[in-house]
Parts: structure tokens; C-alpha cells; sequence
């Protein structure tokens, strides 16, 4: 499936980089970063969070009441399936992204990788933070994510979305009855927020939470697009990061 | 005390006839979710076995419990199960008062040493040594671990027992304790509710009487059979939920054809408990049915977890009392807000530098196409 694509690890990587300054004169420098599962969990799994927070949030706040008999409608039972199924897509999908942390190539574990220890992971975060401060004028350049951004990934997104995942199961328990295979997720988060209420209130918070990270999500990887010095949003649709002032 | 006595003998001493006995026996395991056969076996404990003695304690609680028991739907089950158990000790309804009372949890305690079930209504306040709930002029928690410590079992009734209820909410001023955090060494059995449900409380002694073990528990420590489900699983208004046809206010036409509560605050997703199956005062009716949503009342800590009439929970951390989306959306309102300011920014930055290079050159490995 990566015929083409290049099995080398990004100490290669980095340094074709800096080979390509030598050698290739005006050419931008492009670098093969998210393997195909990767991009397609990506957008795979940002079609379901959309999904989820609309109906979820609908979940919470039903829509004006229908009129007619009730057997005639099936609106918050469409709302509440569409709600699990994506549910269960993000968590398949979660599944799939961690067996692809290991199986996939460095660029696939940093989402849930944090080198806490590694002084140099947080001056770099510092320098990224200054950049988006206007501190700085120009940002380091990074083959995959950037350091302030890996620690936002991990830290928002990969715990916050399994946090969802995990409280989202005990939810679904409670429909699916003591007994379905959902009660070990049920069994596990109730003991930690002590009655059903408070875990839907837990995930609906979370729910927020997600919303925050995409909104910044979204705008980061506009804004880098433009002003940084390599591309983003192509980079999530072909997997080819193209470093634009590179060779000059 | 010590003469033995079967259920039958007092069910027959008061004048109940064998065929209403026998009645409440296949009615109790109907009631049970039992296979008819167990109707016989049911009989047969009652012929043969002798009372368990039941000392019903009152720690802080309100006595709706023993409202609700006393008024066990049933008539046989009113009449009977108050006799079937030998409850020797209820300091709201004995005749006995006084010393001559107190004396009798003594006396059951060492004659029946291991044999007997405490059944505790209400809790016990920690604070102050105990002193905000005397009982016989001591602290109903000493009162409660003497009981306890030569019980088989320990039966909480109520939220009260169970979980706390009003008097444990924020801030707890007394420190009101369920029974399962004080008495650490008896198995306990959690029959949550404000009150439970009569036809539950007895349910429950029935099983314990007729198979001499403790009925099947769920891991918060709540038989099975009355708490494995919600409100919600079993409303009779279930379909107009998923249908999506809701009560908006009190007074309107979707009220009136008894649509959903669930936009009026109705907890009935979030609660376990029987009442939409076994329902209230003899299966006439039940808060649902009568029009006003589900408060929640046999859940852990429910008085903290208003607004009733609300479906979003206010969250207490935040001073001034938010639910998720006002917090949500004040949180993503901010966020949005500095988003758009950044991205000004930004531009502005973007523009300067821009005009900037036309003039000096910047650092090579920066410029720009």
C-alpha cells in the first residue's frame, strides 16, 4: 500500500531537508508525512464529531415538539441513532488510529506521544507559543506536528476524545441494559461520578471541550497555512508536506 | 422472644385465610419476576420457617420509608409482612417506649447473635461526636454500629441510608453518613428511594425470608431486580420521546395529551428505580403518569443535581451556578472571540511583513515566493 512512499525515519527525513537546501535550488521540498489511514481516519473522524456534537447537543435539547401521532415519528430515535453510530465510528476509528500509532510511521504515534521529560520538547513548545504571541516572526519548521501542537493533540484530543468514548459507552449502557457487553464501560465511569446524571453532564461538558479544540484546530491550520513556512491543509488531503521557502 | 414461630402461625393467628395466604404467595413471586412453581415454594418457607427478627432503626430521616412500607399496596402484603417479619424493634410505631424499648435491642441481639436483619431508616451525622442525632439520650451512631456489629445483614432503607439525601447535600453541615460508609463489615442491601417503593421494601424482605440469601445486587449494592433498570426504560411515555414530542410548559396542549417530560426536567433517564413498572399506592399511578417529571430520588446525591425543572444540571464548581452549555458556550464564545482578534492580528502582521520584504530582504531561509 506505500509502494512509493519511503519506510525512512524522520532523522532522514530532516535531513533530506537540509540536502534539499543544498541541492535543489528553487524547488519546494516536499515530505510524504500522514500515511493513507491516517488522512482517512482524520476526515472520517471529523465527519463524526460533527455528528456528534449536533445531535448530541439536540440530545440534550430536543427540537420543538411534532405534532401528530407518535407512532407517525421517530425523530429523537433518528437523532439518538445517528448519535450512536457515529459514536461508534469515532471509537472504531480510535481503535483503528492506535493500532496505526505503532503499525504506521513516526508521524502516526505523536498524537499520543508526549516527551514530558525532554527539556527541549518545552523550549520548543515556549518558541511555538511565542510565535502565535507575535513574539517571534518566524516559526520553526516541523515535519509533523509542531511542539505547542503535539501537546494540544495529546493532551485535548486524544484524551479528551477517548474520555468521550469512554463515558459515551457507559451511556449507551444504560439503553442497552445490565448484562450488554457496554456495562464494563457503565461499571468502571458510575463508581468515579456516582450517579447517571453528573456522566451526562461529564460528557456534555466534554463535548464543549471538543468543540474549543476543533475552533482552535481549524484556525491554527488555516493561519499556518498561510503565514508559516509549510503546508497543512493539503498536507491532511495527500499526506505530502511542502516546505514553501525552502532551496531560496 | 425465644418461641418459635412461622410466618403461617401468625398469618392464621390473625385471621387470614389459607387461600388468601396462598394468594400472597404466588402474588410475591409474580411480583418477584419468579416462575409459578415458586409460589409453593414460597408457601412452604412461610409454613416452616421461623420469623426472622428485625430490628428497624431511625437514625436522621424523615419516616417517609415507613410511610411507604406501612402502606405496602397489597392488603395481605400491609397485614402480613409487618407480622411475617418479627419486627421487634421500630421506635416509631412500637408500643413499647422508653427503657423497656431500648432493652429489647439488647436482648435480640444476644438471643438471635448473627441471626437477626437491622434495618436502618436514615443516617447517621458524623459531626460533633454524633450529637446531632440522639437516640435514647446516646448518638444513633453508636446506637447503629451495637446493631449492626451481631446482624446478618444490614437493609438501607431509603435515599437516606442509602446515599445520604437532603440532609448529606452541599454543603452537608451535619455530616450525614450513608450506612455502608460507617459499617464496613456486614453485607448491605441499598433500597434507595424518597421513599422506596412499598411493594419493593417488601419485595425485598419477602426474597431474603423465602431463600435465605441476600437478593442479587448490582455493584452500587442495589438489588437487581428493582434498580437494573431507569424510569426511562419503562415509561409508558417512552414513545412520544423518541418520537420527539415533548412538553414545552406546563400548561400547554402537549401536556394535556401527555407527551414527554424531558424538556421540563424530568430525570427519569438517569434514574434506577421500578416505579414506571410497579408504580405508586397500589399501581395507580406515579409521578410520571400524573403529569410532573422525575426528580430522581433514589440516585446518589440528587438534591445536588438541580435544578428539577431543568434537563441540564447546574454545575456547582462555577460560582454562580451554570449548566454545561452555559459553560460550553461561554468557554467557544471566548475562544471564538480570541480567534477572530488573532486572526486581525495576524493579518495586520502578515501585511507589514509583506510590504516589509520589499524594502530589506529578510534572513534568507525565510523569504517568501
Amino acid at each position: 500500500m506505500t509502494a512509493h512512499v519511503d519506510k525512512r525515519s524522520a532523522d532522514d527525513e530532516i535531513a533530506d531537508l537540509s540536502t534539499a537546501k543544498h541541492h535543489l535550488q528553487v524547488r519546494q521540498t516536499a515530505i510524504y508525512v500522514y500515511e493513507w489511514p491516517v488522512r482517512l481516519w482524520h476526515w472520517v473522524n471529523a465527519a463524526a464529531i460533527l455528528v456528534l456534537a449536533v445531535t448530541g447537543y439536540f440530545i440534550a435539547s430536543p427540537l420543538p415538539s411534532l405534532p401528530g401521532e407518535a407512532s407517525d415519528q421517530y425523530l429523537m430515535g433518528y437523532i439518538r441513532f445517528a448519535h450512536f453510530t457515529a459514536g461508534f465510528v469515532m471509537a472504531a476509528g480510535m481503535v483503528g488510529r492506535i493500532y496505526w500509532a505503532f503499525a504506521g510511521n513516526v508521524h502516526a504515534r505523536q498524537m499520543f506521544v508526549l516527551p514530558f521529560w525532554s527539556g527541549k520538547f518545552w523550549r520548543e513548545v515556549l518558541i511555538e507559543a511565542q510565535w502565535y504571541a507575535f513574539l517571534r516572526d518566524y516559526p520553526k519548521k516541523y515535519v509533523g506536528h509542531n511542539p505547542l501542537a503535539q501537546l494540544a493533540m495529546v493532551t485535548i484530543y486524544s484524551v479528551g476524545s477517548i474520555f468521550m468514548i469512554v463515558t459515551g459507552m457507559a451511556l449507551y449502557a444504560e439503553g442497552a441494559g445490565k448484562g450488554s457487553m457496554f456495562d464494563m464501560a457503565y461499571d468502571l465511569v458510575i463508581p468515579l461520578t456516582g450517579n447517571s446524571q453528573n456522566l451526562h453532564t461529564i460528557h456534555h461538558l466534554g463535548m464543549w471541550a471538543i468543540i474549543v479544540f476543533v475552533m482552535i484546530h481549524v484556525y491554527a491550520a488555516v493561519r499556518e497555512d498561510i503565514m508559516s513556512r509549510q503546508s497543512m491543509i493539503s498536507t491532511m488531503v495527500s499526506g505530502w508536506r511542502m516546505f514553501k521557502d525552502d532551496g531560496k | 422472644m425465644a418461641r418459635v414461630e412461622t410466618f403461617y402461625d401468625v398469618i392464621r393467628r390473625q385471621g387470614i385465610s389459607r387461600r388468601s395466604f396462598l394468594k400472597f404467595c404466588s402474588l410475591t413471586a409474580a411480583s418477584l419476576g419468579l416462575a409459578p412453581a415458586f409460589g409453593a415454594r414460597i408457601a412452604e418457607a412461610m409454613e416452616t420457617k421461623p420469623r426472622i427478627p428485625v430490628l428497624w432503626l431511625h437514625g436522621l430521616e424523615c419516616t417517609c420509608c415507613s410511610e411507604s412500607f406501612i402502606r405496602s399496596a397489597h392488603p395481605l402484603v400491609k397485614d402480613v409482612v409487618l407480622s411475617m417479619i418479627s419486627l421487634d424493634y421500630d421506635d416509631t410505631i412500637m408500643a413499647a417506649a422508653g427503657h423497656q424499648a431500648e432493652a429489647i435491642l439488647d436482648e435480640i441481639r444476644h438471643e438471635y447473635k448473627g441471626r437477626y436483619i437491622a434495618a436502618v431508616e436514615g443516617n447517621p451525622p458524623l459531626n460533633e461526636d454524633g450529637m446531632y442525632c440522639i437516640v435514647g439520650g446516646r448518638p444513633f451512631v453508636e446506637q447503629l454500629r451495637e446493631v449492626c456489629s451481631d446482624a446478618m445483614a444490614v437493609i438501607s432503607w431509603g435515599s437516606c441510608a442509602s446515599w445520604g439525601c437532603v440532609q448529606a447535600a452541599k454543603p452537608n453541615p451535619t455530616r450525614a453518613t450513608p450506612v455502608h460508609e460507617v459499617i464496613l463489615d456486614k453485607p448491605i442491601i441499598k433500597v434507595p428511594g424518597c421513599p422506596p417503593i412499598a411493594e419493593v421494601m417488601t419485595g425485598v424482605v419477602s426474597y431474603i425470608l423465602t431463600f435465605d440469601k441476600m437478593p442479587e445486587l448490582d455493584r452500587q449494592g442495589r438489588p437487581k431486580m428493582f434498580y437494573s433498570q431507569r424510569i426511562h426504560d419503562k415509561c409508558y411515555r417512552r414513545p412520544h420521546f423518541d418520537a420527539g414530542q415533548f412538553v414545552e410548559q406546563w400548561d400547554d396542549e402537549q401536556a394535556q395529551k401527555g407527551y414527554c417530560l424531558y424538556k421540563m426536567g424530568c430525570k427519569g433517564p438517569t434514574t434506577y428505580n421500578a416505579c414506571s413498572t410497579t408504580r405508586w399506592n397500589g399501581g395507580v399511578s406515579f409521578p410520571i403518569q400524573s403529569g410532573h417529571g422525575c426528580i430522581g430520588c433514589s440516585e446518589d446525591g440528587f438534591w445536588d443535581n438541580g435544578p428539577f425543572y431543568d434537563r441540564l444540571t447546574n454545575v456547582k464548581q462555577f460560582g454562580i451556578e451554570a449548566n454545561a452549555d452555559q459553560i460550553g458556550g461561554t468557554v467557544a464564545g471566548v475562544v471564538g472571540t480570541g480567534i477572530a482578534a488573532h486572526a486581525a492580528v495576524s493579518a495586520v502582521k502578515r501585511a507589514r511583513m509583506k510590504s516589509g520584504e520589499t524594502q530589506a530582504p529578510a534572513p534568507s531561509t525565510t523569504s517568501r515566493d
